[in-house]
């Protein structure tokens, strides 16, 4: 090894400390990139994989029933490739020692073979075979939930009978990755489940002999989908068609994509605050490298070496850093990858993993890493190979201080010497203190977005069930009904209080703008649906006119006196002009609201009602669940303490892994800031702080003067950190901004104090372990050396 | 030499003696090698006392100072600070004695550049038990003019005035002062000579100062000669020769 190499490595030892803390912060880096460009290219891999494989369908048509032969003219329809008809299903699922509703779904697959479009991936047993009437494949999930397999039975209420089912296999569906009750955002694999049985018995079971109720299709290539899509609905209209939809609308892709679009958002923010947190540290620490070395570049150029040879020398030992920090990072990024992966296999029932860590993205990453490096160091390695012999031989001049703006405000008096030491030494380097600031800060806020989901959900959890939806029921009926149902319902024993709802399918216009969504009719006076403003207070629904969920008037584009065109996708498919009276806030979904008699009326039916709400008392609650199973016009129950626990549930171990990170991740940013900064003005001052030991101050007084620099900074830090953390949270919850749901930006106090103290701690220690350093200050070295 | 002979000359007798050494010696480790910085040292210094320790570089004169500034201990003998035994004090008992007893003056005076020379001197009077004012201690060093100068702004030779007013500002017993010339041209060193002797002279300072600068030692009331880590001679000077009048 070259000598110049062996004092490359021997620096480094000498900086190992510092060094390390560098990686660790890249490492973050480079493991947060890893882990989220890692699991989003997985992610993406297997969804194309699974999709291509297994035929996911490109066009997707529900309707309310058609003859099979119809099938022959959506065939017919340019652009078409393959076509599929299905029976689909809701049921009722009635589980034993499971009180609780259980719902789901039973699409059709044909009698023999495997179906054309969406097919299944068997995790176990076989598939339904032909001939016989009582076989049923289930979601791998919903067996696991509740510990079915096949051989067992289940029994299901389908259009009001009864029917025990013989479960032959699990499978997954590339229609059902994301699992959840229509109109739902989290999955609960225990009380909805997804099932798949032959044509011909369900088609019985369902009164759908020889006829269907959905329509899936792939397109040719080329074809153009908006074209297939019109034509598709101008074919099915006259059969209950409710509009058909691409793919991309397509409720289980839509949450995927939206996850992978959050993924690639997520990518770009994070790994490049640890980066450039990492540069930052690069550069104060090899400024210093190079300044205490000043008389060795000297020597090293008067013995002939090139000014290239010492900045090569210089970011050779920047590179050692990066590279054992990129090594370690591409190692922690793929553990991590492979929790996450984790984590979105419970959320999206994908049936592998394909774990893909391309070339690219290990190319990027080190790349990054490196640029990160070399821009951090650019000045002072120039600074190194700027230096000419003859002046580098002679000692730097002494820095000249300043009094600082506060005492020239008249604030001296308040100061003591060492206080005044400290404010000078910070006002001295103010670009240097303000990035020391904003890299703590950074931490304080990248801690905050590791405890803003948590609140932010809880918020939500608040507004939607404890402040709108205040039942502790719903029950939707097979199709509408009379409103008369409801005394039948009150009449349950235990039941306190109900209300009716009708729920009507629509497509919005407005403009050359358009939605599909859902107009619920409800009673103007009701209890235990309100409609909140956005000040969270409850509004009076107008006897006439639509409200709609001011994120549906923003996808609109329509203001409070605006008129849209409102369409009902069901019954005479009514199209209206509604006034736009309301807009409301809601966090989970859009919808638009009427007043039910309004509704009712606009629709040309008389009192009909899709479903109701209900007040129980919960000691009969499992009473009424019976009960209601037995009654043939209910569709499904849904239980808001059920829906409130199962969307903690869901939310916990996401979070957890996030904050958990964000945390660890927040803290090596904060210990690498705070830990650089001490080490570096222990150096710049071990002189000046070893004078005043000779003086007779205690190690006490001088680690003041050392620890009270970064106790300021670190002090000065939080509240632009605070703000930081709330800005980064802000824009993560405009970034998930959909119709899927909303995130607002609330940020409890114990967030904010959170951060805060975990960036103290972070502080403390790094002052601690550099405080240990003081007490091995060299007295004499000190009186005999000039600086 | 004997104890008697390093504790003749000048000695005021009657007058107590400030440092009283015994067999002093330091042993460092410097790498593998063992240094033997003082091989058996013996003297005394007295109250008000102006005292040269002269030898060339390795002599073991800075050792010496240092011990007796309480800045280390000896590997073995004794020495006491008047009726206190320096050479077993533990890390804070020998901070509180620089603190309280002793003022220092280094070559390369070791202002705090983010400092004005008032805030230098105050640093040490804060601490201090009986302070003069620290614009007191600089008008006597003759940089009363200078109060509100960072080091950056000031000659050598008023750094190292500064050190002095720093030095003398807590008022205290004994001002030890390393090579306070080394760094310095002849006039200024003189100069801050000047500030040492005024300091000696007016406050009754006892003053140790350390040099190889053989015409420093001529304004000494007595001179210590150092080699090889033991004394070769102590001289007393007849007359002291005022500082301005030194040339070297």
């Amino acid at each position: 090894m070259r000598a110049i190499d062996r004092k490359m490595w021997r620096d480094l030892w000498h900086l190992k400390g510092q060094a390390l803390a560098i990686a660790l912060v890249i490492a973050s880096g480079v493991a947060t990139f890893v882990m989220f460009l890692g699991t989003l290219e997985s992610l993406q891999a297997t969804r194309e994989d699974f999709y291509r494989h297994y035929r996911f369908a490109q066009v997707f048509a529900p309707l309310k029933r058609a003859p099979e032969r119809l099938r022959s003219r959506v065939e017919a329809i340019p652009g078409v490739e393959r076509v599929d008809t299905r029976v689909v299903a809701p049921v009722t699922i009635d589980i034993p020692h499971f009180p609780e509703p259980v719902t789901g779904v039973i699409t059709s697959v044909p009698d023999r073979g495997e179906a054309p479009l969406n097919r299944l991936y068997m995790k176990s047993g076989r598939r339904v075979e032909a001939g016989r009437n009582n076989e049923v494949v289930v979601s791998e999930a919903f067996a696991a939930a509740h510990r079915l397999q096949p051989g067992d039975h289940i029994t299901v209420i389908i259009k009001g009978r009864r029917k025990t089912l013989d479960i032959v296999g699990t499978a997954v569906s590339p229609e059902f990755i994301h699992q959840v009750r229509p109109g739902g955002v989290f999955p609960d694999y225990q009380r909805y489940g997804v099932m798949w049985m032959a044509r011909t018995p369900l088609g019985s079971a369902y009164d759908m002999d020889d006829a269907f109720n959905d329509v899936v299709l792939t397109l040719r290539r080329g074809a153009h989908p908006q074209d297939v899509i019109d034509r598709l609905d101008t074919l099915l209209a006259p059969y209950g068609g409710i509009g058909a939809y691409e793919r991309a609308d397509q409720p289980s892709n839509r949450f995927l994509s939206q996850e992978l679009v959050q993924l690639r958002n997520s990518s770009l923010i994070f790994p490049f605050i640890f980066l450039g947190v990492a540069a930052f540290l690069f550069n104060v620490v090899i400024a210093r490298l190079v300044s205490t070395q000043r008389e060795q570049i000297a020597s090293l150029k008067a013995f002939g070496y090139s000014n290239l040879d010492v900045g090569l020398h210089y970011l050779k030992l920047v590179m050692v850093i990066v590279l054992f920090a990129a090594v370690l990072g591409l190692g922690v990024g793929a553990w991590l990858t492979g929790k996450m992966a984790v984590i979105y296999m419970g959320f999206f029932r994908l049936p592998y993993f394909e774990y893909r860590l391309p070339p690219a993205i290990v190319a990027s990453a080190v790349l990054v890493s490196v640029g990160a490096g070399v821009l951090g160091t650019f000045f002072a390695v120039r600074g190194a190979v700027r230096l000419r012999p003859a002046q580098a031989m002679r000692p730097e001049p002494p820095a000249l201080y300043r009094e600082t703006l506060i005492e020239r405000a008249g604030l001296k008096r308040m100061f003591s010497g060492p206080a005044r030491m400290i404010l000078r030494h910070l006002g001295h380097r103010p670009v240097k203190s303000a990035l020391t600031v904003i890299g703590i800060g950074l931490a304080a806020a990248i801690l905050m977005t590791g405890r803003f989901q948590e609140d932010t959900i809880a918020f939500m959890m608040h507004v939607h069930y404890g402040l709108s939806q205040r039942e502790d029921l719903s029950v939707t009926f097979v199709e509408p009904t009379s409103r008369g149902v409801l005394n039948e319902l009150r009449s349950l024993p235990g039941v306190e209080y109900g209300e009716v709802f009708r729920s009507v399918p629509v497509r919005l216009r407005h403009g050359h703008r358009s939605e599909r969504t859902v107009v619920l009719g409800v009673e103007g006076s009701g209890e235990l649906q309100r409609l909140l403003n956005t000040d969270l207070r409850t509004v009076q629904l107008p006897p006439s006119g639509l409200v709609m969920t001011d994120y549906l008037g923003k996808m609109l584009h329509v203001k409070v006196g605006d008129s849209v065109t409102m369409e009902a996708l069901e019954g005479s498919r009514r199209i209206r002009r509604v006034p736009v009276v309301g807009l409301i806030k809601q966090y989970l979904g859009v919808r638009g609201y009427m007043d039910l008699g309004a509704l009712n009326r606009l629709m040309g039916e008389g009192a009909a009602v899709s479903g109701a709400y209900l007040s129980i008392d919960s000691r009969y609650a499992n009473e009424i669940y019976r009960r209601l199973k037995d009654m043939p016009r209910v569709a499904g129950t849904t239980v808001r303490a059920q829906e409130i626990r199962n969307f903690r549930k869901t939310m916990r171990e996401t979070m957890l892994f996030w904050s958990s990170l964000a945390t660890t991740f927040a803290t090596v940013i904060a210990f690498g800031v705070v830990y650089n900064s001490a080490r570096i003005t222990l150096t710049e001052r071990s002189r000046e702080l070893a004078s005043l030991r000779v003086l007779g101050f205690t190690r006490g007084e001088i680690s003041y003067i050392l620890l009270g620099e970064l106790g300021l900074l670190t002090l000065l830090a939080i509240p632009p950190g605070l703000l930081l953390g709330r800005a980064l949270c802000a824009y993560i919850a405009n970034m998930v901004e959909s119709d899927l749901y909303r995130v607002p930006l609330v940020l409890e106090p114990d967030t904010y104090a959170f951060a805060a103290a975990m960036v103290l701690l972070a502080a403390v220690v790094s002052g601690l372990i550099v405080r240990r350093r003081l007490d091995r200050l060299d007295l004499i070295g000190v009186l005999k050396t000039r600086e | 030499m004997t104890r008697n002979e390093a504790t003749a000359g000048k000695g005021e007798p009657g007058t107590a003696a400030v440092f009283h050494a015994e067999g002093l010696t330091k042993t460092y480790q410097m790498g593998e090698v063992e240094v033997l910085a003082l091989r058996g040292v013996d003297f005394e210094i007295y109250e008000g006392e102006f005292v040269v320790l002269l030898g060339p570089s390795g002599s073991g004169k800075s050792t010496l100072l240092n011990i007796l500034g309480g800045l280390d201990v000896p590997s073995s003998g004794t020495v006491r600070y008047r009726d206190h035994d320096l050479s077993v004090d533990d890390d804070s008992a020998l901070t509180r004695y620089r603190r309280e007893h002793v003022g220092f003056v280094f070559q390369f005076y070791n202002l705090i550049p983010s400092l004005t020379a008032r805030e230098n001197v105050a640093l040490v009077t804060e601490i201090a038990r009986r302070p003069m004012k620290p614009e007191d201690a600089l008008r006597l060093v003759g940089l009363g003019e200078r109060l509100d100068h960072f080091p950056a702004q000031l000659s050598g030779g008023e750094q190292q005035r500064v050190a002095i007013a720093r030095a003398i500002a807590k008022n205290p017993q004994v001002l030890l002062c390393d090579e306070p010339t080394g760094a310095l041209d002849v006039t200024t060193g003189v100069r801050v000579l000047e500030a040492i002797e005024r300091v000696n002279r007016e406050l009754r300072t006892t003053t140790v100062i350390i040099t190889h600068n053989v015409d420093i030692a001529r304004m000494a009331d007595r001179v210590i000669h150092l080699m090889d880590g033991r004394v070769a001679s102590v001289a007393s000077n007849a007359t002291r020769v005022a500082a301005r009048e030194l040339k070297w």
